[in-house]
């Protein structure tokens, strides 16, 4: 018989955490984030200090980056808004993709539709009120599958998104819809048509600084979204069902009802994004430009790092707003596509890492094993 | 015209042609999910084994019977370190399952790692040297009808019937695959008779993204041998819902597997035969099919009996004795 001692660690739920750790691991965290990040790119035989120099220039800095900083935030914002309201009820909606799609193709839809001659203030108004309806409606369907048949929503709604990408292509490459433009240049390139001008988002200077319709319209939705979750019946339905759905059911609250509410909420969203997206930037829709945006996805990163936080975040999207600006701006042999995404998911990797510091200690053990 | 290129027959070789990398990621998610971990970073890890399979084709030169393991290993090496992230978070940090595999996706998937790395290492613009090219098995490919069906596959497709009678094997006939079940439907059960939970755990989720890798290398080996970024198209979400399809069973599995494998080439087929279908409505096909099936499946009273592992998604807290 021979007795062994092993040194082990293991995670013991804290009972209160010290206040220093709120906000020095997150911050803890992004900087490990970089720290790896750095690796990946000595490893592919970059210079870190330089790529995050330029990030931190052409994203924030630098005159006018900020404003191009806030173009790239705007989509963020709603995709992030999208994310973060369904997953707190446990609704995993990672359709937001598909739902901003279906959101710029009902706003640029309604926006053609009204023609140049529509005052500017209606044209708007009904953009955001048709690309809301349209997230809407895509999201309806994983939350009514969900809330009847009890079907995975995060399959079905993914799936959706690749339905959607399909539906805006036909539209503008594979037929000849009204989106599609189908004189001049665009008989021979198929492009879609642009909308009015009446139609165009407006922006706001504050000195060098534009901010776009579409970021206040998100940072005001970001406020409401918070009164509605913390102050509202339906705020808290939503906490119950999320946090524990048979409580909710014996305290007479209908699951199915508010997943389905939920579903659409955080739906027209995205599809608001899309709508901004349309109607402040790129004017036209353009399905391939929608697609290697991959604003939806992008928007659970920033969903999951403000904690899904209504307000944190507006803050989150203007953090990764800049990196994508900077992406843009950037991209070329020295800063290769794909880096913004991989400091993303790395950043997202070190905070989920670093909460499980808030939520718990770690505490080293000696176990002594007897074998015989 | 020979009754070898009928239609029916070529849309059930390319059944199985598509299908392949399905079966190796679903086999692969269906082994994680069976000692009770989900993992949602599928599509990533495939496009991280695509990625490091189409480095090594493109730039080794040599025999293919060289090369060709060897893009496959690194493809499995790649995904498996891959899945060794997500193991980590949600076994030893038990982070929440699903956002660690969302995150896992987003970090490796087509606007992250996997394009970068492409792009660093300057794939578009040299295809692979070596592929996975078609094999007659056993001289057996002028056999009617099932011949060109069965028998004129890639090694590849060849590996994955191997590999579902393996893990049907290992599953139900070994004590292995017993104390794997155990672990995923209760672990508390598994831990106090003795079995590690968390090394079954952390094995089953790395072999499951070592799987994921060789499904990406089906993509860059063989299906699109010149790289594109996301080349997988999701496939590795509609791995995800083949292993509920098949009810946590490989041989399930694999029928539902090239079931969409014939979806998503019907567009191929059929337009090579010049039939006129839209190609949005074919292309759309195998997403919308996904959703059908997964709600008749989650409906089904069969769902009930032969449902997901009770304590899949539930990270496993030991008490202290």
């Amino acid at each position: 018989m021979s007795i062994a001692t092993r040194v082990g660690l293991r995670l013991e739920p804290r009972v209160d955490t010290p206040r220093w750790m709120n906000w020095a691991v997150p911050v803890g965290s992004f900087l490990s984030a970089l720290l790896v990040g750095s690796l990946v790119l000595l490893i592919t035989s970059q210079n870190p200090i330089s790529v995050y120099q330029r990030i931190l220039e052409r994203g924030f800095l630098d005159t006018g980056s900020l404003s191009g900083t806030f173009i790239s935030a705007t989509p963020l914002l709603f995709t992030g808004l999208c994310a973060a309201v369904a997953f707190r009820v446990g609704f995993f909606n990672i359709g937001g993709e598909g739902q901003f799609y279906v959101g710029a193709i009902f706003a640029s839809g309604i926006a053609l539709a009204l023609g140049a001659d529509a005052q500017s203030w209606i044209a708007v108004g009904a953009m955001v009120l048709a690309g809301a309806l349209g997230g809407a409606i895509w999201a309806f369907i994983p939350g009514i599958l969900k809330a009847c048949f009890r079907t995975n929503e995060i399959i079905t709604s993914l799936m959706l998104n690749y339905v959607a990408g399909i539906g805006a292509t036909y539209l503008i490459f594979e037929s000849d819809s009204f989106w599609r433009e189908l004189g001049g240049t665009g008989a021979v390139f198929p492009k879609g048509k642009i909308i009015p001008l009446s139609a165009q988002w407006p922006s706001f200077e504050l000195g060098t600084l534009v901010v776009p319709f579409g970021l206040l319209l998100g940072a005001i939705v970001a406020v409401w979204l918070h009164t509605l979750q913390r102050r509202t019946r339906f705020g808290y339905e939503m906490r119950v069902v999320g946090g524990a759905p048979s409580t909710a059911r014996y305290a007479g609250m209908r699951p199915a009802r508010v997943i389905v509410s939920v579903a659409m909420l955080s739906g027209a969203l995205a599809g608001l994004g899309g709508a901004a997206d349309v109607g402040n930037f790129r004017h036209v829709l353009d399905p391939k430009g929608l697609q290697q945006s991959g604003f939806g996805y992008a928007g659970i990163v920033v969903a999951a790092l403000a904690r899904l936080n209504p307000i944190a975040v507006v803050f989150v999207a203007i953090i990764l707003g800049g990196i994508t600006n900077a992406g843009y701006a950037l991209q070329g042999p020295d800063f290769p596509a794909g880096l913004v995404g991989t400091l993303e998911g790395l950043i997202l990797f070190c905070t989920l890492g670093g909460e499980v510091l808030v939520r718990y200690r770690i505490v080293s053990t000696r176990r002594q094993a007897v074998t015989v | 015209m020979s009754v070898n290129s009928n239609l029916f027959v070529i849309i059930f070789a390319s059944a199985i042609f598509y299908g392949t990398p399905l079966v190796f990621a679903a086999v692969g998610e269906l082994l994680a999910e069976r000692s009770g971990v989900i993992n949602l970073g599928v599509e990533g890890m495939m496009l991280l084994g695509a990625v490091s399979a189409a480095m090594v084709a493109a730039n080794v030169d040599g025999p293919a019977a060289l090369v060709l393991p060897l893009a496959l290993l690194a493809a499995m090496v790649a995904a498996g370190l891959g899945a060794s992230i997500h193991a980590f978070l949600v076994i030893t940090l038990r982070v929440n399952q699903i956002i660690s595999g969302l995150a896992l996706t987003i970090f490796a998937g087509a606007a992250g790692l996997s394009s970068y790395l492409a792009n660093v290492w300057g794939l578009g613009k040299h295809p692979a040297l070596n592929q996975f090219g078609r094999m007659d098995l056993f001289g057996l490919k002028k056999f009617p009808v099932l011949g060109p069906i069965l028998f004129d596959q890639t090694l590849l497709t060849y590996l994955s019937w191997v590999l579902v009678v393996a893990v049907m094997v290992y599953l139900f006939r070994t004590r292995m695959g017993l104390h794997l079940r155990a672990v995923g439907e209760s672990p508390q059960t598994a831990d106090s008779v003795g079995i590690s939970v968390t090394r079954y755990r952390y094995g089953h989720v790395i072999v499951g993204g070592m799987l994921a890798g060789v499904a990406g290398a089906c993509f860059s080996l063989t299906i699109v041998p010149t790289w594109a970024n996301g080349l997988t198209a999701g496939e590795g979400w509609i791995a995800l819902a083949l292993v509920i399809f098949g009810f946590w069973r490989p041989d399930l599995t694999l029928v539902g597997a090239y079931l969409f494998g014939a979806l998503s080439s019907l567009s191929y087929t059929l337009q090579a035969r010049g039939i006129d279908v839209p190609t949005a409505l074919l292309d759309a096909l195998p997403y919308v099919a996904t959703i059908v099936v997964l709600v008749i499946v989650s409906n089904s009273r069969i769902s009930r009996r032969l449902g997901s592992p009770a304590a899949l998604g539930r990270p496993y807290e030991r008490e202290e004795r």
